[in-house]
């Protein structure tokens, strides 16, 4: 929200003048016909995609020559509104002159760009991206029936972001690679959730099979997961490997009282005394803060605050890390 | 040419409005709440406003008709009203209404549902209006209030009030109807009808925004949503907006002295532009000429999709509306069209006409003429028409 949230507009203000033109006066709408086709030497193909129940829906109409896989001409017909209509045309202008496998490249993504007026300025408000653009879907299952095989082949990924065309295992890669912790993070790094924001978190405007909220709190367990069975197995090879500043603090707490066994506590009982650890933390400032409480006649030495606290410190130090700190309570 | 036909979302103001209002700009601008002159020489104008409002939905003396800022605060008022009065220290929890109230009223119930209320949203027929079997199957002993529209928005259909007021009657549940479609088109007579609140706003009869009212019957208890000073008897406090009680006032006096002319001028021209938009192929109008309110058309035009139609439409200076989504932030279909059971395939195509006294002959021959040229042009384009299977049309 914010000032400029306040007051909605309408989006038509939004629409950018060669869609507003588009959506008066397509290029490239119609029909191609057999013998349209057979006049250009190139085969016929015609694919659909959307519903009218969804409230869009397209058609794509391709004249390709199969000498060269090229797309010769190219037109839709589309149920939609008026940027649905705009962008069919757009994607069916960028069809023409490209072979087949390179169209199937094209994406929402490139059909608004090229309805922008300028290069920062969106053609469409982000509502808009998904509910108008369906270039890619449409021109995949154009390219399945040329090329006769499934739509599916075409992507082997389970795209999460509609508008922008973001996989799965794309933002899943990003974020482990990245070590990112937020919607925001995934946003910027992959542009997934920039535009119509429906896979974000359920409640938007459409309902979705996967969110970045949910992606990004799975791939942050499973990382959790992975580094603890990392770790464990690491511990369980060779313990020297594993820094103490990387340790989990279950970790950390079995090394602190080995070392206290078996450099310390000896001692301690010799001068019929004792210590019990109460507390470990680890600090933003990177140091791991040990509390202790002194039994027997520890709980009332004079040097239990002083000269046996350092000697315990140091020992700790010494075998384990320079960034601990030991508190008696 | 410049043609409104989307008087179901707001009205021009009336000139006959609009002159009443001027003198309380500017020359009696006091607050009616001072003791001095500036503020009472407003209040033989209130008072006034105030009869015309009483007259106009037939309210008694003694019952209340508090002025809000619109229809969407006096039901807000009244369901969150009936939740603490009614609901939350008694053993009653549950509202009825219906699946195609305004959003005010089904945004209110979800929210009163996440306070534990139980909310039954009765479904309607092909028509768009609810059967009474449905209403009283739902009815329990834990109904607080009864919560249905006068007359619908988006359809027109005008709801059988009469019948459902003698219902709640009959069960002693209280009875709010939104009336905001309904004032100035048909009769509105809270005694008949069983009311004990009836929500309005003036925008829709041709008097100003951000001015409206609910009628509260005698005796019926309804904790404020504004807390403050002492005005309109304490109910609702915040400085009484002048200018827009006494344009309301007119705009309602106005607004049923007309209800003649709307019964015949209105819906005849509106039957005229009917007539010939259900000439072209594969159309259908929402429920039966008599059935609805005389101003409002919504047809929907198989192969086009509403956005689509009002850009053509606009572009000939022609304003309509669609509930249908690609032209809101929402992007869903119009969930009128859903809740009556038409076709998926038709619930994008939905296209609202909505008439006025104001509009002329001269404007829907004009709206006629460019709704067939862009019929045109859009079945042209449209993936889905040409090759869809031969729907023709008819009236449900």
């Amino acid at each position: 929200m914010g000032k400029n949230s306040l007051i909605g507009g309408s989006i038509w203000e939004e629409y950018s003048q060669k869609v507003q033109d588009l959506m008066n006066n397509p290029q490239n709408m119609g029909e191609i016909t057999e013998e349209q086709a057979k006049a250009m030497n190139a085969k016929l193909i015609v694919a659909d995609f959307g519903a009218e129940s969804c409230g869009d829906a397209v058609r794509l109409y391709w004249a390709v020559d199969e000498s060269n896989d090229k797309i010769v001409d190219a037109k839709f017909k589309s149920f939609g509104c008026g940027t649905a209509i705009a962008s069919s045309d757009t994607m069916a202008e960028l069809c023409i002159g490209k072979t087949v496998d390179e169209a199937v490249k094209i994406t929402n993504i490139d059909v608004e760009k090229a309805m922008r007026d300028t290069a920062d300025t969106p053609a469409v408000p982000p509502q808009k991206m998904h509910c108008s653009v369906m270039a890619y879907d449409v021109i995949k299952a154009a390219a399945a029936s040329y090329k006769g095989v499934d739509a599916a082949s075409f992507e082997d990924q389970i795209i999460v972001c509609e508008c922008a065309r973001v996989s799965l295992g794309t933002i899943k890669e990003v974020i482990k690679l990245n070590d990112l912790k937020t919607v925001e993070e995934i946003t910027a790094f992959t542009k997934a959730g920039a535009f119509c924001k429906s896979c974000i978190k359920p409640g938007g405007h459409e309902e979705r099979d996967f969110y970045l909220v949910d992606i990004l709190k799975e791939t942050r367990a499973e990382m959790d997961h992975d580094a603890l069975a990392a770790l464990a197995t690491a511990k369980a090879h060779n313990s020297e490997n594993v820094a103490f500043e990387e340790m989990t603090i279950v970790q950390k707490l079995k090394d602190v009282e080995a070392v206290i066994d078996e450099n310390i506590r000896e001692m301690l009982l010799m001068d019929g005394g004792n210590l019990e650890i109460v507390d470990l933390r680890e600090t933003d400032e990177g140091f791991t803060d040990i509390f202790i409480r002194y039994l027997g006649a520890c709980s009332g030495c004079a040097s239990s605050a002083t000269g046996t606290l350092y000697a315990i410190e140091e020992v700790l130090k010494e075998k384990l890390s320079t960034k601990i700190r030991v508190f008696p309570i | 040419m410049r043609v409104y036909l989307d008087n179901n979302a707001t009205t021009i103001v009336d000139p006959h409005v609009y002159e009443e209002m001027v003198p309380y700009f500017c020359q009696m601008y006091g607050n009616p709440n001072s003791l001095h002159n500036f503020g009472s020489e407003t209040h033989p104008a209130l008072r006034r406003a105030m009869d015309r409002l009483y007259a106009g939905i037939q309210a008694n003396d003694d019952d209340d008709i508090v002025v809000t800022s619109c229809a969407t605060e006096s039901i807000n008022w009244v369901l969150k009203g009936v939740y603490y009065d009614y609901i939350l220290n008694q053993d009653k929890n549950h509202i009825i209404t219906s699946e195609v109230e305004h959003p005010a009223v089904i945004a209110a119930c979800k929210f009163l549902e996440g306070l534990g209320v139980d909310v039954t949203y009765l479904p309607v027929n092909a028509s768009g209006v609810i059967e009474l079997e449905d209403l009283e199957k739902s009815i329990t002993d834990k109904t607080a209030l009864v919560n249905i529209m006068w007359a619908n928005n988006e359809t027109g259909m005008v709801f059988p009030i009469e019948e459902i007021g003698k219902i709640c009657k009959k069960h002693e549940i209280l009875f709010h109807s939104d009336a905001t479609q309904a004032i100035g088109k048909v009769p509105v007579n809270v005694q008949t009808a069983g009311v004990d609140f009836l929500s309005f706003s003036a925008h829709k009869f041709h008097g100003p925004k951000g001015v409206g009212g609910l009628y509260i019957k005698q005796g019926r208890t309804l904790t404020s949503l504004l807390h403050g000073g002492e005005q309109m008897g304490g109910r609702r406090s915040g400085t009484l907006n002048v200018p827009g009680l006494v344009g309301m006032g007119k705009a309602m006096e106005l607004a049923v002295e007309n209800l003649d002319f709307e019964k015949n001028s209105v819906k005849k021209l509106r039957n005229k532009l009917e007539d010939a938009l259900l000439q072209i192929p594969d159309t259908f109008v929402v429920g039966t000429k008599e059935e609805r309110t005389p101003n409002t058309i919504l047809i929907s035009i198989k192969g086009i999709e509403g956005e689509a139609m009002l850009w053509d439409l606009n572009k000939a200076g022609i304003a309509a509306s669609t509930g249908s989504a690609c032209a809101s932030e929402t992007l869903e279909s119009n969930p009128v069209m859903e809740a009556i059971g038409a076709e998926a395939d038709l619930a994008h195509t939905a296209l609202r006409l909505s008439l006025s006294r104001f509009t002329t002959e001269e404007e829907i021959d004009y709206t006629i003429e460019v709704i067939n040229t862009a019929v045109a042009r859009l079945r042209a384009i449209s993936s889905t028409f040409s090759y869809a299977p031969s729907w023709h049309h008819s009236t449900l």
